[in-house]
């Protein structure tokens, strides 16, 4: 009998505007993931050398980010440094694979209990600061012909047939939403303020959204990869996808996930230990899926993850009451939708990263938080989290409240 | 010691060694100097305490030439670890020298080139004759290949990655001025006197020099704390290689990735990166195209190769030019630039001034973007003759006709002309569609009658195809190829045939993409596949240029001269789309409003959202290798039947043409260097699969069957 892997709770930050002005720019990145740690600690009461791993996810582990930051952390909260600590890695579906990683831990019955999370200061460390491998090596981009991100959802929303004002108005109602749900508190559960040295707060709700939006304002955005594309990547996406004539260029900084600050953590167990410590589980983990796909369109790989594991846990799309499918950019979402079938009515109903901000890292854990605090509002049961990731990756979960 | 580098040691103990390949006309890296260096290093490294210091120098016209092509052509990939000893061992004998102790001096008395230039770039100091005939660089990337005798290394270690980018994956040479600017080299010196004074110079002032690279805390130009360039500009590099090449030439791409992989790690590291990157390069099947069609072949059309034996030498006095529109203009100003006097001539003096205006106009453009000075323009300008009058081409020597494609007005010109002929001078035609035999008949004397036939833009294009009539003598195909190589540009020879060679091997291009429209193939499938075979445009895209209805009344004139001469009339699935496009749809390409594109006169052009309803043939499932396949074999295919008709006589007017003529792409090295690349007998497998499935256009034609049976090759 497999040991079942428990979500006892999840919490997160609010998210900061990743830029100089942004509220958790003046946070490190260390710091961030260490107050929300306390903090989780604070909130359960926590033993912290019964803790066996801090799994923690972060895209740009370099400069603030680098070394092993879930050690580091651990050890800055003041966990007992019994604690190990592990940073991962698969792009922008990190949080979502730590968590992945300890309920499978935590189901192989090698750990008890786990911390999975991610962290992710993008006002600090900047998404491309430093060199990547594909940078000091030509031969790899020769050899696999990528194109950047932002040029792959162009390319799918084209091959989509998914206009600006498609998307656009995608983004609208993510605004819309992510608005209300913040006005209704739909978010308090999960949400931990960011606290200075003084216990004074420095941030205690999320700050990107944009309550005003309009498809007017909308509009008047410029696309934000049109020149990349006119640098020559539209050449390779064309010479990739050559049915197509030409890209259009729909995307822009108003239907894109936003930059911004955050980290998120959950605990995960098995039901011996969470009656041993007296933790009442919420949820538990029914199955998980990572897969890549083609990599130039790069972000179609949601849904042959979400399939995966909907086929581990023998369930079929309508089984699932919601979604949780990470807006890296709106297109993403269009096409998940498409290809599972799925109403607007279950999908990201308190808006996403389009609205609240994506902080690479931390984002998959924290969608874990939003849908299990939304299943538990509405009395529902099962949800579904899913994620693209760079170079054609996704990742995928499914949850169960209890 | 050996005789091909010279020793000599003076009562300065200065050692002077002059490379002078015996049985040679150039230096050149093979076997032979290979020992010759091998041995002249270990004398250098036995008698080094008696040496003050060492000049390298050649008694050829050049210092050197380059690597050993033939070799390399030869080279295949089980000798990948062969080639990679060698040259591992050629850079270890360049490295002694470099850190032997004496400083060691390069006097460059002529034209060093690649590996030439790679033993320049191991000497401590370079100084150069002042001569702008002589080049210096580093091309081997024209050639598929890259600098494997540490020109990489070095070049990176000198300039630092950013400026040593563009000399070593575009190829520059440059004259001694440019090098010296690019500070390539450490001076210039008027003659071969002075040249020796300013090695001994530096040696005297340098008694223990050390390169830059072997200083201690040597820092890399242009690096930055955590990347070897600026990141922006490391990440932005390949982008603008890709989309210019791509991916179809490995030998930029390898280039790029040699420096930016040689600049991160020591010396002896990197050299072997270069050195693998050299193998990868020397045994792929692209580098075979490159060096046998544009430098092989090439230089046999230079050398004369083909000429009528016997004829001496000549060259064209006095042109004229009939015709002063975009064509005759344009050969007006090709002979001007090359200081040839033009009469150029049209049906009044107002018409032909308005064509020299147009070449005004071209030079002002030239001028603007400094690629030309005024005075330079004037004298350009002053060597041509407009007029509407005949008689002042009297004297003239070459007189060539661009006037209207009609026979009859062709007969006119050219009969008017050859009365104004200087003795013994010749008539040219430049039509690109009427046969040249029937052209020659208006003239009295057939045998003094030649296609010339340009490329548009004339000034720009370099390939002439010469076409033979059935009476043109060989004196007269002599001074016709005399006069293409006086206009710098490259000849090739052609029988006269419907089409001559160049038209029916385009023909075959664009038809075919008009066979898969009428397939129902989608219209961005087709132009997508021709450019990711390395076509410049597409099938579709060219026919909106050159006019749908232009073509189909050629095909009607082929029509009746066919029925008139009681030949079958070839049929091709692609005229249904282009009588469709330019008779029922009235949608005949650019100039008529619009074609398979649409032209907003706001925005770029888009393919016409028509074309799916118009052609839904319901074969559009054929697979894009198979596109692909099909835009370069019917070429091929094509040209192996101008070979079989004796349309051509060998290989390299086939190559040279199709690349420099129609933008067959350059990686294949041409159509017929294509199918030897393919292999015959794979080649002819292919074409037969491609008949069964789309026509028996590209049934294999009997000549490949034969040769691909007989192991042979197209040469």
């Amino acid at each position: 009998m497999t040991t079942e892997a428990l979500i006892f709770d999840a919490v997160r930050t609010p998210r900061g505007r990743g830029r100089a002005d942004g509220s958790l720019h003046e946070v490190n990145p260390v710091g961030l993931l260490a107050g929300l740690m306390r903090g989780l600690q604070r909130r359960l009461d926590l033993d912290t050398a019964q803790v066996e791993d801090a799994l923690i996810g972060c895209v740009q582990p370099h400069g603030e980010q680098g070394a092993v930051i879930a050690k580091l952390a651990a050890l800055a909260a003041g966990w007992h440094w019994r604690v190990p600590g592990l940073q991962l890695n698969r792009y922008c579906g990190s949080g979502l694979e730590a968590a992945n990683l300890a309920a499978a831990k935590v189901r192989a019955g090698w750990s008890d209990l786990v911390v999975a999370g991610g962290v992710e200061s993008m006002s600090r460390v900047a998404m491309g600061a430093a060199p990547s491998a594909r940078d000091n090596s030509p031969a790899l981009n020769f050899q696999l012909r990528l194109v950047p991100q932002g040029v792959s959802a162009d390319l799918m929303a084209t091959l989509d047939g998914h206009t600006r004002d498609a998307l656009d108005r995608y983004a609208l109602q993510s605004q819309q939403r992510a608005a209300a749900a913040r006005a209704e508190g739909r978010f308090s559960r999960s949400l931990l303020p960011v606290e200075d040295i003084n216990g004074l707060t420095i941030l205690a709700e999320d700050e990107f959204i944009r309550p005003d939006t309009t498809l007017e304002g909308l509009a008047r955005l410029k696309p934000s990869f049109a020149a990349m594309g006119e640098a020559g990547f539209d050449a390779l996406a064309v010479a990739a996808y050559p049915q197509l004539e030409r890209i259009e260029h729909g995307h822009t900084p108003g239907n894109s996930s936003g930059i911004v600050d955050g980290a998120a953590l959950m605990l995960v167990g098995s039901e011996a230990k969470g009656r041993a410590l007296g933790l009442t589980p919420r949820a538990r983990i029914v199955s998980v899926a990572a897969v890549g796909s083609e990599p130039v369109i790069m972000l179609d790989a949601p849904a042959p993850a979400a399939r995966i594991a909907l086929a581990k846990a023998g369930l079929a799309p309508e089984d699932i009451d919601l979604y949780e499918v990470n807006e890296a950019f709106a297109t993403v979402v269009l096409r998940f939708m498409r290809e599972l079938k799925l109403p607007p009515e279950k999908v990201n109903v308190n808006g996403g990263a389009i609205a609240l901000g994506h902080p690479l890292g931390a984002t998959g854990c924290m969608l874990v938080g939003t849908l299990l605090d939304e299943l538990e509002r509405r009395g529902l049961t099962r949800g579904m989290v899913v994620l693209c990731a760079a170079d054609g990756m996704g990742v995928a979960t499914i949850i169960e409240r209890l | 010691m050996t005789e091909a580098i010279r020793y000599e040691r003076d009562e300065q103990r200065i050692v002077t060694l002059t490379i002078d390949m015996p049985g040679q006309s150039a230096n050149t890296m093979n076997p032979a100097f290979r020992a010759a260096l091998a041995a002249t290093v270990g004398r250098l490294t036995a008698e080094k305490n008696d040496i003050a210091g060492v000049i390298l120098t050649s008694a050829k016209k050049t210092f050197f030439a380059g690597g050993d092509l033939n070799h390399l052509l030869a080279a295949r990939p089980e000798d990948a670890a062969a080639l990679f000893e060698r040259a591992q061992g050629m850079k270890a004998l360049l490295r002694r020298l470099e850190t032997l102790g004496p400083p060691v001096v390069a006097a460059l008395n002529g034209t060093a080139l690649g590996g030439g230039f790679e033993i320049a770039l191991a000497c401590h100091a370079r100084f150069v004759l002042d001569d702008a005939a002589i080049a210096l660089g580093l091309p081997e990337a024209n050639l598929g290949l890259l600098p494997g005798g540490g020109g990489v290394v070095r070049l990176v270690r000198l300039l630092g990655v950013e400026a040593a980018m563009p000399l070593i994956v575009e190829g520059p040479t440059f004259d001694p001025g440019r090098a010296l600017a690019l500070k390539l080299v450490d001076g210039l010196a008027p003659d071969l006197n002075a040249l020796r004074a300013r090695a001994r110079e530096w040696i005297a002032a340098n008694p223990q020099p050390q390169q830059p690279w072997d200083r201690k805390g040597f820092r890399l130009p242009g690096s930055t704390a955590n990347a070897v360039a600026p990141l922006a500009w490391l990440r932005s590099a390949p982008l603008a290689l890709m989309a210019k090449h791509r991916g179809l030439y490995p030998a930029p791409e390898a280039a790029m990735s040699a420096v930016v992989e040689c600049a991160a790690v020591d010396f002896d590291t990197a050299s072997r990166i270069e050195s693998r990157y050299l193998v990868q390069l020397a045994t792929h099947p692209v580098s075979k195209n490159l060096i046998t069609t544009f430098f092989f072949q090439m230089n046999e059309i230079k050398n004369g190769k083909g000429r009528p034996e016997g004829q001496p030498p000549s060259a064209v006095q006095r042109l004229g030019v009939l015709g002063a529109g975009m064509m005759g203009a344009g050969i007006a100003l090709a002979a001007a630039q090359r200081g040839l006097p033009v009469v150029l001539k049209d049906v009044s003096a107002e018409a032909a001034q308005q064509g020299k205006a147009r070449i005004g106009k071209t030079l002002a453009r030239l001028v603007e973007k400094a690629r030309l000075d005024a005075e330079r323009m004037a004298l350009t300008l002053a060597l041509i003759q407009p007029t509407g009058d005949a008689g002042e081409l009297q004297g003239c020597d070459l007189i060539i006709e661009s006037v209207f494609e009609k026979r009859d007005v062709k007969a006119q010109a050219t009969a008017e002309a050859e009365a104004m002929l200087a003795p013994g001078g010749f008539i040219g035609s430049n039509t690109s569609t009427l046969p040249i035999t029937g052209l020659a008949a208006a003239v009295a004397r057939p045998g003094h009658f030649i296609g010339i036939h340009f490329f548009s833009p004339v000034d720009r294009m370099p390939l002439v195809e010469i076409i033979k009539g059935r009476q043109t003598s060989p004196q007269t195909l002599a001074r016709a190829l005399d006069f293409v190589q006086q206009l710098k540009k490259t000849p090739i020879v052609v029988d006269d045939s419907r089409g001559f060679y160049t038209s029916r091997v385009f023909g075959t291009f664009t038809k075919e993409g008009a066979a898969m429209l009428a397939e129902g193939v989608a219209a961005a499938r087709i132009e997508n596949a021709a450019l990711a075979v390395g076509m410049p445009v597409g099938p579709l895209a060219v026919m909106d240029e050159t006019s749908m209805a232009l073509s189909w009344s050629v095909r009607q004139q082929t029509i009746a001269d066919l029925a008139a001469e009681g030949l079958p009339l070839p049929q091709h699935p692609g005229w249904d789309v282009i009588r469709t496009m330019a008779v029922d749809l009235k949608r005949p390409g650019r100039a008529g409003g619009g074609g398979f594109y649409d032209y907003p006169e706001d925005g770029r052009k888009r393919l016409w959202p028509g074309l799916a309803d118009v052609f839904s043939g319901g074969g559009g499932g054929a697979p894009d290798a198979d596109l692909r396949d099909r835009l370069l074999y019917v070429q091929a295919i094509e040209s192996i039947r101008c070979l079989e008709e004796g349309v051509i006589e060998a290989a390299r007017h086939a190559n040279v043409g199709s690349v420099l003529g129609i933008g067959f792409p350059r990686w294949t090295g041409g159509t017929l260097q294509y199918v030897n690349s393919v292999g015959l007998k794979a080649f002819a497998q292919r074409a037969a699969e491609l008949a069964r499935r789309y026509g028996e256009r590209f049934e294999p034609p009997k000549r490949l069957l034969s040769m691909a049976e007989r192991g042979e090759r197209f040469v």
